[in-house]
């Protein structure tokens, strides 16, 4: 009996190595331990025997049986590894191919500046508001201390469209007018008005017929110059590093007294004096100051009661200084081989 | 151009060291941008001891020139070189103007050891033919031999040139305005310029005055005599000349003179050409003048005319007339002091091109007290210099406004405007510095602002500039508002307008900035709403006249100069604001899209940007704002510029909202896809999101084919399927269009999905609404079920 187990699992071993096939190894399978396999075969007439030889043909039996199932399967393992290592190299790609264009999409420059801006100032409690670019005379200039005639005016040489009264706005400030009527000298106000204005300029590298201005704006109690200052330094920080210091100078605008002109530190130079800065150290990067008290008067608060300042900056001036942009006609051309580098986020 | 050795005059500035003030005046917020000095190192006064001709020259001379601690051979060509004069001689190592360094050298084989200057070789004067021929400068025989000899001619002068600032009245932009400033700055007095002078005889037995206009409201006239017309004297030239100024006579020189010291411009009429009196009154339209510059210059109504009382003999502030022109016979003058509304002047000056000093000193406004000033110091310098007999009294029209100019104030308010902690003496102490009239009691400051601070209005904000930009704005310490915390937020169509964006540029669209002016040829593109556009009345050019109601033809522009640099995938989008006849202001988003979308370049997996991508990207950004099943397409063939067979409106809540389509292809040949929306309507709101559970019962899937005309839409077909599918049909989808499947038709077929979220369904229900599908479709659209 055990010997005839013995030679059951020789031929089993030498058939297993004949196998190259799934088929031939499913009719080997078959053949052995099979409903009528030769292991099956073994147990067929264990009825006849006493309970002594049943017990001892069935350990025989399913040892037998278990030792070739394993040789079996463990075979079957083997040969479909090999199936699956042999389908994984024809499936080998060049990965040095070039990829797929997923496409980018970028911000304009200018919006990316902008964007920026406002996400500080919003950050800070600031609302971001709009305006009309056409607008009307009395909010462009009147109600910002500039009555028709003043001399202020010429110096915004103004696209005007219906006589003195309706104008392409010279400056976004209508909208600080706009929004302070609205709060009807009642609530405090934090804004900002990014938007297009527009000048009489000729276009050239350094100037725009069309620019993008943001002004911003904070009315409430007990406000002061140093606030201003303060909330200069956190601007001037977020767009050009931690590093950058900031500089008040005197200044003067119709809307606001005292006035400043405010710089930040040359970013290149650190300060020392290089061409950009004209070896001043210093870059100036726009005009603010204490909203001037006819401003407030004009627009429904009363400069006894309300305080504030108001800023306002070129987003054009901003993007030429931080990205190194020396014609300014390149916001507007939209160079799509130029406009690849933006799209991404801001590196430190 | 400011004069320091002037300013001089009216502020000690002894041991100040001019470059240094130049900062602390800058820091004080008047920019001197630049201080130039006449001072050349190495130059010095020389004596000619003998001057013989080269041995190898016909115009040059060989001179022994003494320059006090040496004699030096030097090489001179000037005709005018010869024995005993002073000149002016740059040794080796002196640098002129031009970077020109003077060396020991040859010239023409005879050593030279420096160099006998002219003027203008110094950069003193202009070089022109005249002074060229004139040679070199020869100094007086009193010039000491070894000095410094631009000290000997008054010409050491140290001028700071100002940023003219354009919003900065005129209060500064003259020596005794200026002085003002450099004395504040210094903590220091200014004294005026001496204006005595003897009168005989009274003025109102030879001429009268009247001024018939509102917009003059300070008219003075003086009458001197006998004056004689000459050269000026040195001092006056050299001020002249470092501020800017030609000297021309003594008295023309005079009337500069005396404006660039008080500001107040002056005019000078021949009396005897004039006549026995001046009227002032506004121009009549169709009058003429002719002006000093010998032009005739047409006067309209808005201007104002100093007139004989007939004819106009000047333009108020802005020229004089030819026919009262002072000239060298010129022995009685008459002289004006005037102030005029700055607006007409202004006006004027624009209108006729003549921006001058004067005109430009009218146009800001004036005090009146240095009117008056002015007006007896001319006469103190005609008496002085020019002879003149000032005759007694004046001729006067005043109806200038002399309220005085009065704040109150705690010095607390003025710290908490700038931040800053001053007591109360320190207050006092910077009014005095300011040479401001205050009085004080018990904490409250009642000051005057002198009237020559044009720029300072009374109240508390122009104090606290005062004050402020002398404490020094580099003291400030930097705070923040103490203000409660809030979030800021975007007003609601600045939102709606970021939302799109940025969907746009995450969806790979490229955002472009362009001009909203334009020529009238791309305004008359993309004028699908059939609105006017606003055209400038008095544009800078052609190009850039109207104001575009349509971004589209911004973006065709954007797109051909990308073509043009061999870009070949364009998909660029731009938001911008667009403009009506009656004003009315439509945001809109304009798309274009040309070549690929997403790019494979070896495997054949691009998309292309046709029809169907750009509407994909609407649908997207309208189903992200929240408006899936609320916008639709309909066919528009009425759009110009758009390819009649791929055009479409779009439609939200039924309305139209934009345009989508091929652009023409004779508007452009190229395959261009673009479209509009405006963005207003994308504000309404729309429903909150919540949270759907996927359906647990399986879904039945059915495919159906049909054999349809060629002109049925998918649309029309989908409006059918859906009405029988009725509520157990949940998802259409086309699969395949087959055209031409036989004459005039195609086939088109669907795979249909039926579901209920509540149960599994039963084959017989699903095949009887299958059914009637098929009976409606073939029914209705007269189709044929493909086989």
């Amino acid at each position: 009996m055990e010997k005839l187990a013995e030679s059951i699992m020789q031929d089993l071993m030498a058939e297993l190595k004949l196998v190259t096939k799934t088929q031939e190894l499913v009719e080997l399978k078959a053949k052995y331990i099979g409903k009528s396999g030769r292991v099956t075969e073994l147990t067929k007439n264990m009825r006849d025997l006493s309970p002594e030889e049943r017990k001892s043909v069935g350990q025989i039996a399913n040892k037998l049986k278990t030792e070739a199932t394993d040789l079996i399967e463990g075979r079957e393992k083997e040969m479909n590894n090999a199936l699956l290592n042999e389908k994984l190299q024809n499936e080998v790609i060049d990965i040095s191919l070039p990829s797929t264009k997923i496409p980018m999409g970028s911000p304009n420059i200018l919006e990316k500046v902008i964007e920026e801006v406002e996400e500080l100032f919003m950050s800070m409690g600031y609302d971001v508001v709009d305006g009309p670019e056409v607008e009307e005379d009395h909010f462009n200039f009147e109600l910002l201390n500039i009555p028709k005639g003043h001399a202020a005016r010429d110096a915004q040489d103004t696209f005007y469209i219906e006589g003195e009264e309706i104008l392409l706005r010279s400056q976004t400030s209508p909208v600080q007018a706009r929004t302070m009527l609205k709060g009807e000298g009642k609530v405090p106000i934090r804004m900002i008005c990014p938007g297009k204005t527009y000048r009489r300029d000729d276009d050239d590298a350094t100037h725009s017929h069309q620019f993008m201005q943001i002004e911003g704006l904070l009315v409430d109690k007990d406000i002061s110059l140093c606030d201003l200052k303060g909330t200069f330094d956190v601007l001037a920080k977020k767009l050009f590093g931690e590093s950058c210091k900031t500089r008040f100078r005197p200044s003067y605008y119709q809307f606001t007294e005292p006035s400043v002109e405010t710089d930040i530190s040359c970013f290149v130079c650190q300060g020392k004096g290089c061409s950009l800065c004209k070896n001043t150290g210093w870059i100036t990067i726009s005009g603010a100051g204490m909203v001037h008290p006819n401003v407030l008067r004009n627009c429904g608060y009363d400069p006894d009661v309300w305080t504030g300042f108001a800023f306002g900056f070129g987003a054009e001036r901003c993007a030429m200084l931080k990205y190194g942009v020396n014609d300014l006609r390149v916001f507007y051309n939209t160079d799509l081989r130029e406009m690849k580098n933006f799209d991404r986020k801001e590196g430190e | 151009m400011i004069s320091m050795n002037w300013v001089k005059d009216y502020v000690d500035l002894t041991g100040e060291d001019l470059k240094e003030l130049a900062v602390k005046v800058t820091r004080g917020g008047l920019n001197v941008e630049d201080v130039i000095t006449h001072h050349i190192d190495h130059l010095v006064v020389g004596e000619v001891l003998t001057c013989t001709p080269h041995p190898d020259s016909d115009h040059l001379n060989v001179c022994e020139v003494n320059v006090g601690e040496e004699i030096l051979q030097i090489v001179c060509g000037a005709s005018n070189v010869r024995e005993g004069i002073k000149v002016i001689v740059a040794l080796p190592g002196a640098i002129l103007p031009g970077d020109f360094e003077i060396k020991k050298g040859r010239i023409r084989g005879v050593e030279s050891n420096g160099m006998i200057c002219a003027k203008f070789e110094l950069g003193l004067e202009e070089k022109t033919e005249e002074t060229y021929a004139a040679g070199i400068t020869e100094l007086g025989s009193d010039a000491v031999i070894g000095t410094d000899p631009l000290l000997y001619l008054g010409l050491d002068d140290t001028i700071y040139d100002l940023d003219y600032h354009k919003r900065r009245n005129n209060d500064v932009y003259y020596h005794i305005g200026f002085a003002y400033e450099v004395a504040t700055v210094l903590n220091k007095r200014v004294t005026l310029p001496d204006s005595q002078y003897k009168e005989s005889d009274d003025i109102k037995d030879y001429f009268s005055l009247s001024v018939e206009t509102e917009k003059c409201p300070f008219y003075m006239a003086k009458m001197v005599r006998d004056v004689e017309i000459g050269e000026s004297p040195d001092f006056i030239k050299q001020r002249l000349t470092s501020a800017g100024m030609r000297p021309i006579n003594n008295v023309v020189d005079i009337s500069n003179y005396v404006m660039l010291e008080y500001g107040q411009p002056m005019h000078f009429f021949d009396y005897d050409k004039l006549g026995k009196q001046v009227l002032v009154r506004d121009a009549l339209d169709g009058e003429s003048i002719v002006t000093l510059d010998g032009k005739s210059r047409d006067l309209t109504s808005k201007d104002i005319v100093i007139t004989d009382g007939e004819k106009p003999v000047c333009i108020a502030g802005v020229m004089g007339g030819e026919n009262t022109e002072v000239d060298e016979h010129t022995k009685t003058i008459l002289i004006e002091a005037a102030i005029f509304n700055p607006v007409s002047i202004r006006t004027t000056a624009q209108r006729l091109d003549l921006r001058s000093e004067a005109s430009i000193r009218y146009g800001k406004g004036l005090n009146y007290e240095y009117t008056i000033e002015a007006m007896n110091r001319a006469c103190h310098l005609l008496e002085k210099y020019a002879n003149g007999k000032v005759v007694g009294n004046h001729l006067l029209h005043d109806k200038v406004d002399k309220k005085e100019k009065i704040v109150d104030f705690e010095a607390k308010e003025i710290n908490k405007l700038l931040g800053i902690v001053i007591s109360d003496d320190e207050m006092k102490r910077e009014l005095e510095r300011l040479d401001f009239a205050y009085t004080y009691d018990a904490g409250k400051f009642h000051v005057t602002i002198p009237n020559r601070r044009l720029d300072v209005d009374p109240n508390i904000h122009d104090i606290a500039e005062e004050i402020g930009r002398f404490y020094g704005y580099e003291n400030l310490v930097s705070t923040l508002p103490r203000v409660p915390i809030r979030k800021g937020e975007y007003a609601p169509d600045v939102k709606v307008r970021k939302e799109i964006s940025k969907r746009l540029r995450s969806l790979g669209i490229n955002e472009c900035k362009s001009y909203t002016l334009t020529s009238p040829e791309m305004a008359e593109t993309f004028k699908y709403d059939s609105m006017e556009s606003i055209v400038l009345p008095n544009p800078m050019s052609i190009d850039k006249s109207v104001i575009r109601t349509s971004i589209l033809p911004s973006l065709l522009n954007t797109y051909e100069y990308n073509k043009a640099r061999k870009v070949s995938d364009i998909c660029i989008y731009e938001i911008a604001k667009t403009y009506h006849k009656d004003y009315t202001e439509t945001q809109k988003v304009a798309i274009l899209m040309k070549g690929n979308y997403i790019t494979n370049s070896w495997n054949q997996t691009s998309v292309k940007a046709d029809f169907y991508v750009l509407r994909g990207i609407v649908e997207n950004v309208l189903d992200y704002l929240g408006f899936k099943n609320r916008y639709a397409f309909e066919v528009d063939k009425e759009i110009k510029e758009l390819h009649p067979g791929v055009s479409a409106r779009i439609l939200l809540d039924r309305k139209p909202i934009g345009i989508i389509g091929r652009i023409h292809p004779s508007l452009k040949k190229d395959e261009i896809y673009v479209c509009e929306i405006a963005i207003n309507p994308l504000m309404s709101p729309v429903k909150p999101i919540k949270y759907k559970e996927a359906s647990k019962y399986p879904e039945m899937i059915k495919d159906v084919a049909f054999v349809v005309e060629n002109e049925i839409t998918n649309a029309q077909l989908l409006e059918v399927i859906k009405k029988s599918g009725g509520r157990l049909l949940s998802e259409i989808e086309i699969f395949d269009i087959y055209r031409d499947i036989e004459a005039g038709k195609k086939s088109m077929a669907y795979k249909l999905t039926f579901k209920d979220d509540t149960r599994t369904l039963s084959d017989d229900e699903v095949m009887t609404v299958f059914n009637k599908i098929i009976e409606d479709v073939t029914s209705k659209m007269n189709a044929k079920l493909r086989g």
